[in-house]
């Protein structure tokens, strides 16, 4: 389809750019991620319920859309099927909590588990297939689940169309705080234990593998990296993190049912993942804020031309930013570096 | 057998749908490389902005070849406006720029017509063909349409300078601007032939699933489907994957016991999993062979 030459190009975000300012970076970035974090951790207690409570399905979509990234982003497998995946950790966290009675914290490892084994099971026809043709097979995942969830002999577990409704997470006693500021707090403490595993894994020697077969598989085999063994691991993995996300969604809605996974919600994970920036650990963030709140801001302008709202702020951020947002920062961060060099 | 027959015939007017479509699909593939998102909602505008000009009173014959040749021009204007300037993009940006086609056009479908469901008028009748229980009128034209539609483009593509332009434009898309082919130009015309392709797919599928602005979102999934199970890069391919696509849904629905009904959208796609398992660049596409 492409020649190689062309798939590094496309992958490859502006390294190289800001190669002289690399050492000041790295202290720049530990104030960057304390400042975030203190943001994150005061915030509950500066907005209200409903704020908190989207704020808390941000880092949920940033998660899921993370596991995207691995995939794509980190190992160049296309995947339109992740809001399967998703659903998938959903519906483990609803039918254990509901039918099993498992506390929810324990669904979490669970849905993460189921995740990872199909992720994997996927990755083996992935193996032979590229680009657009696994595009499809996934996409065929996507398109499947909720008619698998609707189908009436599962629906013992699944409870069909009406879908199953999720006990509201306790609060522990000795915490003075409600239910969607703990929540939030439950949520980030995951999601940055999420982040910082994904952060890690990037940078081993294992993420340089996964890395190596993005820019080119048959020079990464030459090399002796296992391309199969580590392309359905990606695929395992991937699906693992965005199986926790839906996980956490079930919890944060309280509520699953089949029609919440349709294809749509595959389609905003690759939308909020180029938006955010392909192989971007941060950018996963920016794509989780436009998942969920560009949709409202458009119907807040036009209730009757919402899509095509949604549409124009679309094109006009991939017009501003074709390399999402990550790769704008890298740019404008280079080009201040640049100036002030001068 | 009887039941078999019926099936299979049924599957074949479905399959007719999924056909145009995937055929609009290849196309387009052929011409930039990329699956096109928006191709259904593309249509669907082709097929309302028909509906309103019979609706003021235009013979049907006369709104449908106004609407193929305005859905041509609207479709080079799309390239021209929106996706030349991403041409040295990513493959992703194009990507979000699709989602953000579809979604506005989408929308601006149920801002001008609104939501609720019309009828569209069929120019073959929708009578039993021949007086018999197995295929209307209208499906047989559709089948018809199809192979004539596919004929033209075989004959454009082999018999014109203007299509082997085009196809040296797609193959080697440097090499093609050094013999003096207007690639940018080529790549603009592909869009405007699948405009069109698209438009009269819509047209046609309008009588059958009746016109609403969601009306081709199904539709297009199929069309995908059978132009990957035929092979992207095969336009005949294209047309018989959608027509297989459609014979294996139906009989899948009859022939399965207890879940073949809920889950027939489930197994045609299992079936081209499958099929793709054996031939990873589809029936009739061909693989590429990269050079290191």
């Amino acid at each position: 389809m492409t020649t190689p030459q062309q798939d590094t190009a496309l992958f490859a975000p502006a390294v190289g750019a800001h190669g002289a300012q690399r050492a000041a970076w790295p202290a720049t970035r530990h104030w960057v991620l304390a400042g975030v974090l203190v943001i994150a951790a005061v915030l509950p207690f500066v907005f209200q319920g409903f704020v908190v409570f989207q704020l808390t399905e941000v880092m949920i979509y940033g998660l899921a859309i993370l596991g995207l990234n691995l995939l794509t982003g980190f190992n160049g497998q296309f995947s339109v099927g992740h809001g399967a995946f998703y659903g998938l950790g959903a519906y483990v966290t609803a039918i254990l909590m509901h039918q099993y009675g498992v506390a929810y914290y324990w669904t979490l490892p669970a849905a993460g588990g189921v995740c990872f084994v199909v992720g994997t099971l996927f990755g083996l026809p992935a193996l032979r297939l590229q680009g657009l043709y696994l595009a499809l097979v996934t996409f065929a995942a996507a398109v499947a689940l909720p008619q698998l969830l609707k189908f009436h002999g599962l629906e013992e577990w699944t409870g069909g169309v009406q879908g199953i409704v999720v006990d509201q997470p306790d609060v522990p006693g000795f915490l003075p705080i409600d239910t969607d500021q703990w929540l939030y707090y439950f949520t980030l403490a995951v999601v940055l234990v999420m982040f910082a595993g994904a952060s890690s894994l990037v940078k081993s020697r294992t993420g340089r593998a996964i890395m190596a077969i993005r820019d080119h598989e048959i020079a990464a085999a030459a090399m002796g990296i296992n391309a199969p063994l580590y392309k359905t691991l990606t695929f395992g993995v991937s699906a693992l993190y965005t199986g926790v996300a839906g996980a956490l969604g079930a919890l944060a809605v309280q509520f699953v049912a089949p029609d919440s996974f349709s294809l749509f919600l595959s389609i905003y994970f690759l939308v909020g993942l180029i938006l955010g920036g392909m192989g971007s650990l941060p950018g996963c963030l920016f794509g989780g804020l436009f998942v969920l709140y560009v949709p409202n801001i458009a119907a807040e302008v036009s209730r009757g031309l919402a899509g095509a709202i949604y549409g124009v702020i679309m094109l006009l951020v991939i017009f501003v930013m074709p390399s999402g947002a990550a790769g704008f920062t890298r740019l404008a961060f280079a080009y201040v570096s640049r100036w002030r060099h001068r | 057998m009887q039941l078999l027959l019926q099936q299979v015939m049924a599957g074949l007017a479905n399959g007719a749908i999924y056909a145009g479509m995937a055929l609009a699909v290849v196309m387009i593939f052929l011409a930039i490389d990329h699956l096109n998102f928006a191709q259904g909602e593309m249509a669907t505008f082709s097929a309302f902005v028909a509906w309103q000009l019979i609706a003021w009173g235009t013979p049907y014959w006369v709104a449908f070849v106004a609407v193929v040749i305005l859905s041509f021009i609207g479709g080079v204007a799309i390239e021209r406006i929106l996706f030349k300037p991403l041409h040295h993009a990513s493959i992703f940006a194009n990507l979000v720029a699709f989602f953000a086609l579809f979604s506005i056009l989408n929308s601006a479908d149920g801002y001008i017509w609104d939501y609720t469901i019309k009828t569209f008028p069929s120019p073959f009748g929708t009578k039993p063909l021949f007086g018999s229980v197995l295929i209307d009128a209208h499906e047989a034209g559709m089948i018809v349409v199809t192979a004539v539609l596919l004929g033209l483009l075989y004959l454009f593509f082999r018999g014109t300078r203007l299509g082997l332009a085009m196809r040296a434009a797609a193959a080697n898309p440097e090499s093609a601007r050094l013999v003096g082919i207007r690639v940018g130009w080529m790549t603009a015309l592909g869009w405007g032939i699948a405009a069109a392709i698209g438009a009269v797919a819509g047209m046609l599928i309008a009588p059958v699933v009746f016109l609403d602005p969601n009306m081709m979102f199904g539709v297009l999934l199929y069309g995908f489907a059978g132009a990957v199970l035929g092979g992207l890069t095969s336009p005949g391919g294209a047309v018989l994957g959608g027509f297989a696509l459609g014979i294996i849904e139906n009989l899948a629905g009859t022939f399965i016991p207890y879940f073949g009904r809920d889950l027939k959208l489930t197994i045609a796609l299992l079936v081209i999993v499958a099929v793709l398992m054996v031939r990873p660049a589809g029936i009739f596409g061909r693989s590429v062979v990269s050079r290191v």
